[in-house]
């Protein structure tokens, strides 16, 4: 459970650092669109009777493309105001809420396992489909990774991280590469939609958990940080399930321990593990 | 005495288009339960009042002294919960309940900004955001003492008549509005909070380098939050008449910052027209949620919010203030829009 947890995680908050630490845009809509993609899968499959390859195939381009527009038209004419970008994006998270409980009820619902069965490994019984979840989020990992270091498109994000201007300057268009940030944020968090579908509840409210979890694992690892972001999502998915395992009465703790974790980090490091603290945010 | 007075009025308010609208609307709540005796409005008017509190004491702390809070809720949930758990266990009655819990949640605002302190920008925003899902956590941990999901019902109503309430919200919100429009006004003489709030706001190191002690400023603007939030608490638990996790939700704390601003960031005004506009209003018109208004009111709110901030970022009450005044470019002095010459100095306005 630790490493499906810390898995899925990840695979967020990958998606919500790499939006943050290119537009300095704080994404609250980021696990809506997660919602939307697991919302799609459970209609084409169960409504429509399609398999599950091609509404993956429909589902995570469709998604890709909503929040590229939405960055486009919504986030990008306002990215100055932080308070306005919040307000942008959970407005359109909540529009999202609304919506598939308008057009879907507030009922819950499920998608059965992609590929059914279990496996013994190591003398531990382990669903295939948890297994398949991890193989999709490490395959995700080691994409992103690649893409960051190897790409002409890797290298031109990384600068524009860096410094937007000197980027402009080395005659790279900054609002494209933001939009293809955008874009492989919101894909990556729609491939997270598509491993969880098949393992939790769909249901109108199900973006708002994920989102504080992957809020306190993004600032404990560090905003705009990749590599933090994963080790955060570890650690946090650890201390969720061993406080679950260990008093299962008091399970809503869970939420309280993970949070204290991350104070306690930032008040040791208030950058978080691996943040990038930038030049006129020191103090 | 009332010679001055009207003599203010005459040329301090009746000139100026925006301070005319605050008083006449101010004098239309007083005498509504005059015109009205329907519960339902007066209801919704009572929670408009409150709500007017608690969005005021947002950009009190947010919007003036730049610590942008995405928990505004904890001060409202602790000073809610403080007041059920007095009435519960203790057997206090309202008037004692509202300043324990409203300083229970001013205690609650000097610890939380201790680690808040070190950290800026997004992280604040971020770490402010954990805190109310913290206590939630706990209050669902604890079930047995502060009733899990079903919140602590029975707590004694403020007054018998809803035109009570209505007066003593009333007159709560427009004292709470007038204090804390001194706290931040930055052309005063007497009270240099909200210069320094605007100093710390636009620049921290420069406040510092003036020689502003900025970490006592900054705990004294969460001082000053979490007081009128944790008032607006408290009334809103006496008028309710229940406590539950909805005082501490994410919902909550983004209403508060919703109805801000959807009214115009820093400026006390804005809070009020983003409540009168987006709650008030669209609880009118919805009917308590009989028509489709009422049905569909968080999808309308939303959308009536992106478009207000793709056409005007600045905030609704901003965008009308600029339509009906200009300031003089010779002498500073504000005039009505339809003027051609400044009143002052009758230098033209073009």
């Amino acid at each position: 459970m630790t490493l499906v947890n810390g898995g899925i995680y990840a695979l967020l908050a990958i998606g919500f650092s790499l939006i943050f630490g290119n537009a300095r845009v704080i994404n609250l809509a980021h696990t809506g669109f997660f919602m939307l993609t697991a919302y799609g899968l459970w209609y084409f499959m169960r409504r429509l009777g399609l398999g599950a390859i091609p509404s993956i195939a429909i589902i995570v381009p469709a998604v890709t493309l909503l929040g590229i527009l939405a960055y486009r038209f919504l986030i990008n004419p306002i990215r100055e105001h932080l308070a306005a970008v919040l307000l942008m994006t959970i407005a359109l998270a909540m529009v999202f809420q609304e919506l598939m409980l308008a057009l879907f009820s507030s009922n819950y619902w499920a998608i059965p396992a992609l590929i059914p069965g279990f496996t013994v490994i190591l003398g531990v019984s382990v669903l295939n489909q948890h297994l398949l979840t991890l193989g999709i989020v490490v395959a995700v990992v080691i994409i992103v990774q690649l893409i960051l270091a190897k790409t002409k498109l890797g290298i031109a994000l990384r600068a524009t991280a860096q410094d937007a201007e000197i980027a402009t300057l080395m005659g790279i268009s900054v609002p494209r590469t933001l939009m293809l940030t955008m874009g492989i944020a919101t894909a990556i968090a729609a491939i997270a939609g598509v491993a969880v579908a098949p393992i939790w509840i769909i249901s109108p409210a199900m973006w708002t958990p994920p989102l504080v979890m992957v809020m306190v694992v993004v600032v404990l690892g560090g905003l705009g940080s990749i590599k933090g972001a994963i080790i955060g999502a570890f650690i946090i998915a650890l201390v969720e399930v061993s406080v679950a395992s260990l008093m299962p009465h008091y399970s809503y703790l869970k939420v309280v321990f993970a949070i204290l974790a991350m104070v306690i980090v930032l008040i040791v490091r208030p950058g978080g593990l691996f943040g990038i603290m930038f030049e006129e945010e020191k103090l | 005495m009332l010679r001055r007075l009207f003599k203010d009025f005459r040329f301090g308010v009746l000139p100026i288009p925006g301070r005319l609208i605050a008083i006449i609307f101010f004098v239309a709540l007083f005498i509504a339960p005059l015109i009205t005796h329907n519960t339902y409005y007066l209801y919704v008017f009572t929670i408009s009042n409150i709500l007017v509190i608690f969005a005021v004491s947002w950009d009190l702390l947010s919007g003036y002294s730049g610590q942008v809070n995405f928990g505004h809720a904890l001060f409202f949930g602790v000073s809610a919960y403080s007041v059920g758990l007095l009435t519960k266990y203790v057997g206090l009655q309202p008037w004692a309940t509202i300043p324990i819990g409203t300083l229970i949640a001013t205690g609650i605002g000097v610890l939380t900004c201790i680690p808040a302190l070190r950290l800026r920008g997004p992280y604040l925003s971020l770490l402010t955001m954990a805190y109310p899902l913290l206590l939630l956590g706990l209050v669902m941990a604890f079930k047995d003492v502060t009733g899990g999901e079903f919140g602590i019902p029975s707590i004694p109503a403020l007054a018998n008549t809803p035109i009570g309430k209505y007066y003593i919200c009333l007159i709560v919100m427009t004292a709470a509005v007038l204090i804390m429009w001194k706290l931040t006004d930055a052309g005063s003489r007497y009270i240099r909070t909200g210069l320094i709030f605007h100093a710390i706001r636009e620049d921290e190191i420069a406040a510092r380098a003036s020689g502003i002690n900025t970490i006592r400023y900054k705990i004294l603007a969460f001082v000053f939050g979490g007081f009128f939030a944790g008032l607006a608490g408290a009334l809103y638990a006496h008028i309710l008449g229940t406590v539950s996790i909805g005082y501490l939700s994410m919902v909550m704390s983004f209403q508060a910052i919703i109805f801000v601003v959807f009214g115009g960031i820093v400026s006390i005004y804005g809070a009020v027209i983003g409540v009168y506009t987006l709650y008030t209003l669209l609880q009118l018109l919805g009917a308590g949620g009989q028509n489709f208004i009422g049905k569909n009111q968080i999808l309308i709110m939303s959308i009536i919010v992106i478009f207000i901030l793709l056409f005007m970022p600045e905030g609704v009450g901003v965008w009308v203030r600029d339509k009906i005044e200009r300031e003089c470019p010779r002498c500073k002095l504000t005039n009505g829009a339809w003027r051609r010459n400044c009143r002052a100095c009758g230098a033209s306005l073009h």
